[in-house]
């Protein structure tokens, strides 16, 4: 059997072929899902995963699990009703950095804030792929877009302070780059019971590698790996410009559904309704 | 047992007898203690309720938990309403049972949030883009509120769509004695097996989490659930196959009350908290003597065009009471052939009262006599 032969299991290959462009980190991350799937003998049957929509948000599709694929910036509003009515399953949602942080911002927080035993991949390549190359609200300042072509003049969100910020007691982040660390954390995430956010960073060499002047997808992951820096051991300002990357919080808090379940069992003892 | 119950208490307690066990909803007026007895009355049944941040939230959450089988339900109203437009064309898109209630107030925008208007009629039809199958049904009374809430979550799980219940603000605040009905409950199917089930385009549902692993998309997509988002007729097949499942029960769908319809020479169309109004207007006219009669849509969407139009065109005169500027008259007015059909209407946060709706009625018969008299 060829290498990895036996992760094909995971995927849903007559979805395929997938909408990624060449080059894309997309597909490095659904490789580490499957990778994790596999590792943690995830049951498929009691697994959903769930997207809004973007280039990132139709891993949905091509994942051989339970799937939502659903409205821009919404994921997260299924995967609540999802879970809370069936707190058993296991629950992913896999979002882009403009579905998350922009048009779905207040539905993020608001899961953070929860705590919801959801793990949420939020792909950040620093553009909106699907529509063609336009400004997210984490294009780096004086990066182009087909929105901002002679440079940003907005502050990007920090996804992960923004996480910490609204309540999530899991946070993370990784890039395509690291290969093994990412599909580490994403298990760490899916692991813990609360709600957990796993920033990817990941490349899109068709928009933002070209229209920066960045290269391919080979020489964007370089632009990872230089861009960033293992959180465990460096201040601030050592950091200079580069992101951080690693685990940012893993805390236990009282998970959303299992205290609504107390809250049914207390109402049910008041007699209450 | 009697008991004096709001409308909007008699929404939550239709929903509990119906099964709903999930709730999602928002803060609005004037809907909101929908809400607030919901969430008493589903912990200790074990269901579920959540206050989301808003009410695209609310509706993404009620989908989401209609795909693991639930019974599922949000209320709202107006601007709320608009909000959810995005994901009732999913629900719609996606054969997803489940109710939303509109307790309509006077729009457009922040409107009156506390004053009563069925302004909503055209929103709950085509307030999301696209084509699609839609019901939408109204309630006249606080006892009708309760068995009108029953009605779309049957209606919804039968048909495998968003039911729309519009209240308005009068309704969904007013109380009233009642006795509430047994009433019969429908359950969504399940197929029987689930090897080569299609999830898509069947009234069997089978939920996420059941053993066959498919995707619920809003894309255009296959009975498979498979996208077909690019030169595929597969979308517009299945939207297809869902208005015709409604158009082919439409004889069960589409709920009315007649009153006095026989001999009416004068016919009042009316739903809501306006054909309690126009139901008064009809008995002070036939004591006057006028023949006139009642024809309460409980049912708006899928719209009763055929018995409309039969009615109306056995009348000398159509008056058409609406706390709008005009939408179900344009509905009427289309099947109604040479009857004159007149609007009374009113956006003020005023309802109709029986006096007005019954002077614009002996207007409208007076000057269809006059006419024919004229004619001659």
């Amino acid at each position: 059997m060829r290498h990895g032969e036996h992760l094909r299991a995971y995927l849903r290959e007559e979805a395929m072929p997938n909408v990624w462009c060449p080059g894309c980190g997309h597909g490095n991350v659904m490789g580490a899902l499957t990778r994790t799937f596999d590792r943690m003998q995830l049951d498929l049957d009691a697994t959903v995963v769930i997207g809004g929509i973007g280039c990132a948000s139709r891993m949905p599709f091509f994942l051989n699990t339970n799937a939502m694929h659903t409205t821009h910036g919404r994921a997260l509003t299924f995967a609540t009703g999802v879970k809370l009515a069936r707190p058993e399953l296991t629950v992913l949602a896999v979002m882009g950095d403009g579905d998350a942080l922009a048009i779905g911002g207040n539905h993020l927080i608001h899961a953070c804030r929860r705590n919801i035993d959801v793990t949420a991949l939020v792909l950040n390549n620093g553009i909106y792929g699907m529509t063609g190359g336009q400004l997210a609200p984490s294009t780096p300042q004086s990066f182009r877009s087909t929105t901002s072509a002679l440079g940003s003049i907005e502050s990007p969100f920090d996804t992960v302070e923004l996480a910490l910020a609204a309540g999530a007691t899991y946070v993370a982040r990784a890039t395509t780059f690291d290969f093994d660390e990412m599909p580490q954390m994403i298990e760490a995430a899916i692991r813990h019971p609360g709600f957990a956010l796993v920033e990817i960073l990941s490349q899109c060499p068709t928009y933002f590698g070209r229209l920066n002047k960045l290269g391919d997808g080979r020489a964007l992951l370089d632009y990872e790996r230089d861009h960033t820096a293992p959180l465990e051991g460096i201040t601030r300002e050592e950091l200079a410009g580069q992101l951080p990357i690693g685990v940012f919080r893993e805390e236990i808090r009282p998970e959303y559904t299992r205290q609504y379940a107390a809250l049914c069992d207390r109402a049910r003892r008041a007699g209450n309704g | 047992m009697q008991q004096l119950i709001q409308g909007n208490e008699a929404c939550a307690l239709g929903a509990v007898a119906a099964g709903c066990s999930f709730f999602a909803g928002y803060p609005i007026t004037p809907s909101s203690e929908i809400m607030e007895w919901m969430s008493r009355l589903l912990p200790p049944r074990g269901g579920v309720f959540i206050q989301m941040e808003d009410e695209l939230s609310s509706m993404g959450a009620v989908i989401g938990a209609s795909w693991t089988g639930a019974k599922a339900m949000t209320a709202t109203s107006g601007p709320g309403f608009t909000l959810m437009q995005e994901h009732i064309g999913y629900a719609a898109m996606t054969e997803t049972p489940c109710v939303i209630v509109d307790g309509q107030r006077v729009g457009p925008s922040t409107g009156m949030p506390t004053s009563p208007a069925q302004g909503d009629v055209m929103q709950a039809r085509w307030g999301s883009h696209g084509d699609r199958a839609a019901i939408a049904l109204t309630a006249s009374s606080v006892l009708d509120t309760y068995t009108m809430t029953i009605e779309a979550f049957n209606m919804s799980e039968r048909y495998r769509l968003p039911v729309v219940l519009l209240l308005d603000a009068t309704l969904a605040h007013m109380r009233e004695n009642v006795i509430l009905p047994d009433i019969p409950i429908v359950n969504r199917s399940r197929p029987g097996s689930i090897d080569d089930f299609a999830p898509f385009g069947s009234p069997e549902f089978l939920p996420l989490g059941a053993g066959a692993r498919f995707t619920v998309s809003g894309l255009s997509h296959d009975e498979a659930g498979h996208q077909r988002a690019a030169k595929s007729d597969a979308g517009e097949r299945l939207t297809r196959r869902a208005i015709e499942r409604v158009a082919a029960d439409a004889e069960r769908i589409t709920l009315t009350r007649q009153e006095a319809l026989d001999d009416a020479e004068l016919v009042l169309v009316a739903y809501g908290i306006t054909a309690r109004a126009a139901r008064a207007a009809v008995h002070q006219l036939r004591a006057e003597g006028i023949p006139a009669g009642l024809l309460e849509l409980q049912t708006l969407w899928p719209f009763p065009a055929e018995l409309v139009g039969s009615v109306a065109r056995n009348a000398r005169a159509v008056v058409v009471a609406e706390l709008n500027l005009g939408q179900v008259v344009t509905l009427v007015s289309a099947v109604a052939g040479t009857t004159p059909v007149h609007h009374l209407g009113r956006m003020d946060g005023a309802l109709l009262e029986p006096d007005a709706i019954a002077a614009a009625g002996r207007t409208a018969l007076h000057d269809a006599v006059q006419e024919v008299g004229a004619a001659r």
